[in-house]
């Protein structure tokens, strides 16, 4: 097995027609559809141009997608790579075969979502999902002011399978607004009066809109809005534009896709927690190629079990002991 | 009853002896006795029964637990809404079924056209009304090309559909760049994109014409599949393929028609889809296929083929969005909608292997 | 002489080595009901098939009613007014017995709704139906529009006997229409090959049925080894001589009998 190893990494440096130094490093994203993971690839991309490194790119075929991902792996083993970023698309599933990868030598950098537990790979560069979720919820506290008490709130999460991002921001909103969130890892276990329902959008329009006009029909005095991504906030938006209802209804999101920014500039969104895939995805480049050059690991953020790449607030009504930066601003900086 | 040219012209008195020599032939209709047989053979005859007596009895039920709210016109309304893109999309998924294929394409191929026109219309500035014919005109080229493989290449309908459905899912991330087109966008450069969007109120209900062209769509198909020679050969295809060859039904060009039809009819599906949902994105409907084929299964329509009314999938597709609703407004949590329409699935097709077993 | 209505010279089939058809010959008399029987494997099948389009000969000539024809499809064959009544009768089960009569050549409504509407006119097929099944005795069942899947399998040979019948205007080929039926159904399936004799319309009827050949048959066409070996009236032959002949256990008669 290990001649296999060594011969198949051979014939693929062979192949590459590349010096003998160079590093092989692999991109294992979720899928290939959705613009935050298509832009963690151009990041990386480039960042291995920049970096000389011998960068070769996978994608499941669809969220949760594990068999395609384990293979993406494997194949990764295989050639010897010298590091793997991941965005597990299932937080236990791929422990097993990522741990091979790391007895190979291996460098392993979870993005975007830990795995379960976080130290099965050597370190995880993420958004802070719980914390861009506490911004939204902070800022729509101070927008609303004293109505705050007595907003009608509705969620939209992602859906059924309530993984770690979308509890994360989903409790990191209500934690933000000031409810008590009970288990922060469980969505809809809260007993706040002011939250009319919770319901699920596959973070798409089409399930945003639906999920809006479901929630209407429980309480159509409904006069905030979270939303799992902006997709899912444009839907939800077109469904209070049929109730009549667009207007004194705050919806706020997370993401920073450049199409989301430019609805908080159209007035479509509130405020949205930008993160940052080019960051994710170039860092953990970097990280590789130290790694290979000296064998030192990422360090975590501190007091957090990742390395947090940051998250910032997008909109055009800033208020007080919230920082935030301008849609204008937010369009040099979104992806996608 | 040797010499049957003579007697022929007495009609009544001919069957009568007919029916003491040849008993055999004569009793097959006085078998049915018990009453679950009685029933077995009228759902049989009807199949559409099924799915419309289940949609009353899912409408008064939930009427009665989540109450007033459900029952109203506003909410029945919606709920109309709510399925018209997947209820289109059902009614092209019938057609591939009927004649016991399955296209597992047909959400890719309507999210592709309204990615075509949208990108044509809001970006390369395309006259809207020209951007929309030339998506309809690639549907009707995606399904032809389905049906071109399944016909001239002999390849399994499933197996067909399921390259297509990466094929043209592909070519919508490449054309979209995997990107969503704002609604604002749409309304400003090119609102005749949202055209089905646009609703009216009667009394306390509101249509919207997404619902109304998805029933104008399933009255079209039905019209064709029950009162023309092109339907009857649609449902004998799907029946017995060989035996509708040889009665002479050019089974390979009726095909071709089907698959391009509904290709036809998903493209119709994404225009309708870009009014709904306000904004295009790659990342809809992704689920679309096997919510299409969840419809026409929950309809009564036989995988098997040659089988069920098309008004069936429409009835499909609103007993799923009333289930959705009922246990949505009953606060009922998201796993046990999801629950309550597999056990939909499985009965609806014990109950078509029921019905089908009458002749047996 | 009366001219045959079909007739065919020298037919010659190749599957590679195999050769199906081998310089055989074949005549079909007006108003004659004539069997085709043969050994299994004896290409008694595939003869008929090339007389009917369904497969195309290599060598030969098919004359039907003294004119050369060279069809391509048993829907040209049929559009010329020749129809088959296949052994597993070509009905599609779950449609109407109306239906299953016009497939391939439905009548539309009259005016704007059949021409721009495409509209069936299902009245008047419904009628024409009846009256062909009514003509042929076979008005016994229910309606003419419940499934041909809810009919007896005499029914059904029934309704697809009343097609060809119906449609036919130069002659029937019917492939084995008693192997599957009891008894009485037997019968009226025979009384059915009669009455459409008694209509005119030639019939050729393939068959391994002695009795059933021998009671509805004006001739025999017997085939071995690719051709036709000879053919032989039957009351000039015992259905034993019959089965000699095919098997190879006798020699033909030199002359044609009939």
């Amino acid at each position: 097995m290990k001649t296999l190893t060594i011969s198949s990494a051979l014939a693929l440096t062979l192949t590459a027609g590349a010096a003998f130094a160079e590093t092989n490093a692999c991109l294992i994203t979720k899928t290939d559809t959705n613009p935050f993971f298509v832009k963690m690839k151009e990041g990386a991309a480039e960042a291995a141009a920049a970096n000389g490194i011998n960068l070769s790119t996978f994608a499941g075929k669809y969220d949760g997608d594990v068999a395609t991902q384990v293979a993406a792996v494997e194949t990764c083993i295989a050639s010897g790579a010298k590091g793997i970023l991941i965005t597990p698309t299932d937080s236990r599933a791929l422990v097993p075969v990522i741990s091979q990868a790391r007895e190979t030598g291996a460098l392993v950098i979870a993005l975007d979502t830990q795995f379960e537990p976080a130290d099965a790979a050597d370190a995880t560069f993420a958004t802070d999902n719980f914390k861009a979720g506490v911004m939204i919820g902070q800022w729509a506290k101070a927008k609303m002011g004293a109505d705050a008490a007595t907003a009608k709130i509705a969620l939209l999460d992602l859906n059924a399978s309530e993984i770690s991002v979308d509890y994360q921001r989903d409790n990191g909103f209500l934690h933000g607004f000031g409810i008590d969130i009970k288990d922060p890892t469980d969505i809809g276990d809260e007993d706040d009066p002011r939250i009319v329902g919770n319901d699920v959008t596959d973070g798409s329009p089409d399930g945003g809109r639906t999920a809006m006009e479901n929630l209407l029909q429980i309480d159509p005095d409904i006069n905030l809005v979270y939303t799992i991504n902006e997709p899912a906030a444009a839907g939800a938006y077109e469904a209070l534009k049929s109730f009549g209802k667009e207007e004194g209804v705050l919806i706020v999101s997370v993401d920073g896709g450049c199409p989301g920014v430019r609805d908080i500039a159209g007035g479509v969104i509130g405020a949205t927690s930008m993160q940052f895939p080019l960051l994710m995805a170039s860092k953990g480049i970097e990280a590789i190629k130290a790694y290979a050059e000296t064998g030192e690991k990422p360090q975590n953020s501190e007091g957090l079990d990742f390395y947090n790449t940051g998250v910032e607030l997008i909109t055009d009504q800033p208020v007080d002991g919230v920082a935030s930066i301008s849609s204008e601003e937010g369009l040099k900086k979104c992806w996608g | 009853m040797s010499d049957t040219t003579t007697t022929a012209q007495k009609g009544q008195d001919f069957e009568k002896t007919l029916d003491q020599s040849d008993t055999k032939v004569a009793t097959f209709e006085v078998k049915h006795h018990t009453l679950l047989e009685r029933i077995q053979h009228v759902l049989h005859n009807n199949p559409t029964l099924v799915p419309v007596i289940v949609l009353l009895v899912s409408l008064s039920a939930f009427g009665l637990i989540a109450g007033g709210t459900f029952f109203s016109a506003f909410n029945l309304s919606l709920i109309l809404q709510q399925v018209s893109i997947i209820g289109i999309l059902a009614a092209a998924q019938s057609l591939i079924i009927i004649t016991a294929g399955i296209d597992l394409s047909v959400a890719a191929i309507m999210v592709l056209m309204s990615v075509v026109m949208g990108n044509l219309a809001v970006f390369a500035g395309v006259p809207s009304g020209f951007a929309i014919l030339i998506g309809l005109f690639g549907g009707i080229g995606a399904g032809v090309m389905n049906g071109w493989f399944i016909t001239k290449v002999k390849l399994p309908p499933f197996i067909t559909t399921l390259g297509t459905w990466s094929i043209f899912y592909a070519l919508l991330l490449w054309i979209s760049g995997a990107q969503s087109i704002r609604g604002q966008d749409i309304d400003t450069e090119a609102p005749f994109l949202k055209f089905f969007g646009a609703a009216f109120n009667i009394g306390g209900a509101r249509i919207t014409l997404s619902a109304l062209l998805m029933i104008v769509v399933f009255i079209a198909l039905w019209y064709m599949l029950n009162k023309t020679a092109w339907g009857r050969h649609v449902y004998a295809i799907g029946d017995d393929k060989d035996a509708a060859e040889m009665s002479g039904i050019r089974t390979d060009r009726t095909l071709l028609s089907v698959y391009g039809l509904a290709g036809f009819v998903c493209a119709l599906a994404g225009w309708a889809s870009i009014g709904r949902v306000g904004s295009i994105s790659p990342q809809s409907f992704y689920e679309g296929n096997l919510d299409s084929i969840t419809a026409v299964v929950i309809g009564g329509i036989s995988l098997f083929g040659g089988r069920g009314s098309i008004m069936g999938a429409l009835f499909g597709a609103l007993i799923v969005g009333v289930f959705r609703s009922g246990l949505r407004l009953s606060g009922v949590d998201v796993l046990w909608q999801v629950f309550a329409i597999g056990w939909l699935i499985i009965i609806a097709v014990a109950i078509d292997q029921w019905i089908r077993r009458v002749s047996a | 002489m009366i001219t045959p209505v079909v007739q065919a010279r020298g037919i010659v089939k190749r599957y590679g080595h195999v050769t199906a058809i081998d310089h055989s010959d074949f005549e079909l008399r007006p108003g004659e009901v004539l069997a085709v029987i043969g050994d299994n494997g004896a290409g008694k099948s595939s003869i008929v098939k090339a007389i009917c389009g369904a497969t195309i000969p290599d060598e030969g000539e098919i004359l039907i009613e003294g004119k050369p024809v060279e069809f391509s499809s048993p829907i040209e064959a049929r559009e010329m007014g020749i129809e088959i009544v296949y052994q597993n009768l070509a009905l599609s089960p779950a449609l109407s017995i109306a239906d299953n009569m016009f497939t391939g050549r439905e009548i539309r409504k009259k005016g704007w709704l059949g021409k721009y509407l495409r509209m069936l006119d299902k009245p008047a097929m419904e009628k024409f139906a009846r009256d062909k099944l009514t003509e042929l005795g076979l008005m016994t069942v229910q309606s003419i529009k419940q499934p041909v899947e809810t009919l007896s399998g005499g029914q059904r040979q029934g309704v697809a006997v009343a097609r060809a019948a119906a449609f036919a205007t130069k002659f029937i080929i019917m492939d084995e229409p008693t192997a599957a039926l009891g008894v009485k159904e037997s019968r009226k399936v025979l009384e059915l090959i009669q009455d459409v004799r008694a209509r005119g319309i030639p019939i050729i009827l393939i068959s391994h049925n002695m009795p059933h050949v021998f009671e509805v048959a004006d001739r025999i066409h017997i085939h071995r080894l690719g051709k036709r070996l000879c053919t032989i009236d039957p009351k000039d032959y015992t259905m034993s001589d019959a089965v000699a002949f095919m098997t190879g256990a006798k020699e033909p008669p030199a002359e044609d009998a009939a």
